[in-house]
């Protein structure tokens, strides 16, 4: 069985991120860029899949400009087998992202698709949803753990009330969540094998995909800077204020 | 000129950092605060660092090492540096010297030490013979097909995890137009053999959990082909080899002041005193600024000589000035930053008082600072010379 993961070039989650000027989005000139984080939990479990001998190649592919090839070679230094970079500039909607997906899917034909459950920079939760309804396959998400069967598999979900394991038939798509592993860091002799793995780069149009967005962002402003605690000084205080100016009881 | 660092040399260093951060960091206090390695944590150490492919980085890929050209080395040995100096040490790059091994050496030596079966020491230092290194008193006497070495060595470092000491002795005197010179020779002479003892060296101020050691040779045969390159000819091994550890040193002096600067920066970011971050005050900001400053001087330097070594030019000053700024960089950058820290500072919550003390040996091992200056300046008046 073959897996595929779609991984995103994102700012790094350590960046301190900040608004431009012209409040047109944030600042991601000489910015740190890395792998998404819930990409690598994918990655990383797509190659345990592997290394358990119940998957036969993990193909990773990024949809963005030629700098997400970098986001590739770190997939393919952590132990994927090849990548396919879609080639397309500005930003790229979760719609336009699954259809194009849709279209890797159709010539890759995996048995498993391993999302993400949301890419840190504009966290939509979208892509893996859209996905699973436009090839028509079964879905689950949010998934912490995973128990591959014979043509369906068991995923365990993240929900509000707790967890919830269901059956999903195969091929499925599943986008996953923080729990599910603890990705390696890439060892040196995979980095250095990283650069001879294969990488074809495509473009947009290649699926047919108008990638076009249909959104208009209108102003990106930083998070209302939160306002200094009070100290009271007794209880009788504390609820006057909770009461009369907090109003919450 | 290309100053940039490739995807490849990026991938080295995010998961050297995240060797670092998560497999040395956690051990840091316990080492510093009873200055030992438990044997249990040096070999788990050990064998995640064989598995990641950082053990022996610097030994050529076909003999089993990483394979890494000088400049990548320099940026995994940054990443290295910026933890306890005793466990980074673990990760270990044997000295480029053992690549000189010849027949049955690479097999009994040099292998082994690159599988992390064996460890190295190398002991050229002497009570009597440091800087001036040549004066050595220690002696190999040819005896038959084996030499009698007599003599004794001090501030070897980590001779007491070692298996085998590369070993450099005086085999004789020459004349020269400059006066009468000693021949060295390099041995291989393993722990155990019979003449050979090794005693616990010194307490130093600097790199806790790492330890140097007083090497005794009292009548110690050792047989000829355990000579490391040719006879008389050891300062030529030297020389061809020694030079990336002046690199070394320096790599890891950038990772120590690099994790400094950080602190230093936060710090400076989110302590309020008079109502505001001591940040916004110039007589802190600027010093940040003077830091970063040298930071990236030194580490330019060092990149540079590092690059050039990759490129078959690196020269004995490109090494020099590389040791030199990067050592007496660290100087100057772990002391601002506990000054910008303030008392707590100085408290071993922080690794900022163990950067500080642990600095303090870089000026001087590999060659003292003095030493640098006397290479580099050399070179420049030598065309003067009558
Ligand atoms: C912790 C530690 C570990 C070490 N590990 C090893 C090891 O594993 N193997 C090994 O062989 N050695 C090792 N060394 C030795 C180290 O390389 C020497 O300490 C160093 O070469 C300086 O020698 P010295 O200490 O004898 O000082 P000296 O040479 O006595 O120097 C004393 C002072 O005189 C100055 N000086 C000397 N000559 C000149 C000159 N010509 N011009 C100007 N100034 C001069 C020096 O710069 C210094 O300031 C280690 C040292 C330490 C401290």
């Amino acid at each position: 069985m073959k897996v595929l993961v779609p991984v995103k070039r994102v700012v790094d989650y350590n960046v301190k991120v900040r608004v431009k000027a012209d409040e047109s989005g944030v600042e991601t000139a000489n910015v740190k860029m890395s792998m998404n984080p819930f990409d690598e939990i994918s990655v990383e479990e797509a190659i345990r899949l592997k290394e358990a001998g119940k998957a036969t190649e993990v193909v990773v592919v990024s949809i963005g400009t030629a700098q997400s090839q970098d986001t590739l070679r770190n997939a393919l230094a952590m132990g994927a087998d090849r990548a396919i970079l879609v080639e397309a500039d500005g930003e790229v909607e979760p719609l336009a992202v699954a259809k194009i997906l849709k279209g890797v899917i159709a010539e890759e034909e995996p048995g498993l698709v391993l999302l993400g459950k949301q890419a840190i920079d504009d966290d939509s939760n979208q892509t893996a949803q859209m996905l699973g309804a436009l090839t028509g396959w079964p879905q689950a998400t949010f998934v912490s753990k995973i128990e591959l069967g014979d043509g369906s598999m068991e995923a365990t979900r993240e929900v509000d009330g707790g967890l919830e394991t269901i059956k999903v038939n195969m091929p499925a798509v599943v986008s996953v969540d923080l729990r599910l592993n603890e990705p390696r860091y890439a060892s040196l002799p995979n980095i250095m094998k990283a650069k001879k793995k294969p990488l074809d780069t495509k473009a947009a149009a290649d699926y047919g995909v108008d990638v076009t967005p249909r959104l208009k962002t209108l102003k990106v402003s930083e998070p209302p800077a939160r306002a200094a605690g009070i100290i009271v000084g007794s209880v009788s205080e504390l609820v006057e204020k909770l009461k009369n100016e907090a109003k919450v009881i | 000129m290309d100053f940039a660092l490739t995807e490849e040399h990026n991938m080295i260093i995010e998961s050297a950092r995240a060797f670092v951060e998560q497999e040395l960091y956690p051990f840091e206090d316990e080492v510093e605060k009873t200055d030992q390695i438990r044997p249990e944590l040096y070999e788990s150490i050990k064998q995640k660092a064989l598995e990641m492919g950082f053990y022996a980085a610097n030994m050529p890929e076909e003999l089993g090492g990483g394979g890494l050209d000088t400049v990548s080395l320099t940026l995994l040995e940054k990443e290295l540096g910026r933890a306890n100096f005793g466990l980074q040490y673990i990760v270990a790059r044997p000295s480029n010297i053992l690549q000189a091994c010849k027949g049955e050496q690479v097999d009994n030596y040099l292998l082994p030490t690159i599988r992390g079966e064996k460890i190295d020491c190398l002991a050229l230092t002497e009570p009597n013979a440091g800087s001036d290194v040549r004066s050595m008193e220690c002696r190999a006497e040819r005896d038959g097909d084996h030499f009698v070495i007599n003599g004794t060595k001090h501030f070897i470092s980590h001779a007491d995890v070692a298996d085998y000491v590369i070993l450099f002795a005086a085999t004789g005197v020459e004349d020269t137009p400059r006066g009468p010179k000693k021949k060295i020779t390099t041995f291989l002479v393993d722990m155990g053999t019979p003449g050979f003892t090794v005693e616990q060296g010194y307490h130093s101020v600097s790199h806790r959990g790492y330890h140097n050691c007083i090497l005794n040779f009292d009548n110690c045969r050792v047989h000829e082909s355990q000579i490391l390159g040719e006879e008389h000819r050891g300062f030529d091994v030297a020389n061809e080899w020694l030079g990336a550890t002046r690199l070394s040193v320096a790599a890891m002096c950038l990772g120590r002041a690099e994790r400094a600067l950080e602190i230093a920066t936060e710090w400076a970011a989110t302590r309020k005193q008079f109502g505001k971050p001591i940040g916004k005050n110039q007589g802190v900001s600027f010093k940040l600024a003077d830091m970063a400053l040298e930071l990236k001087a030194a580490e330019l330097l060092t990149l540079y000589a590092a690059w050039k070594d990759d490129n078959g030019g690196m020269t004995d000053t490109d090494a020099a000035m590389a040791k030199l700024k990067a050592t007496e960089m660290l100087q100057m950058v772990s002391d601002e930053a506990i000054q910008i820290l303030g008392g707590m500072g100085l408290m071993d919550e922080l690794p900022l008082e163990r950067i500080w003390r642990d600095h303090r040996v870089e000026r001087i091992w590999d060659g003292t600072s003095e030493i640098q200056r006397h290479i580099i300046s050399r070179a420049m008046l030598r065309p003067y010379e009558q």
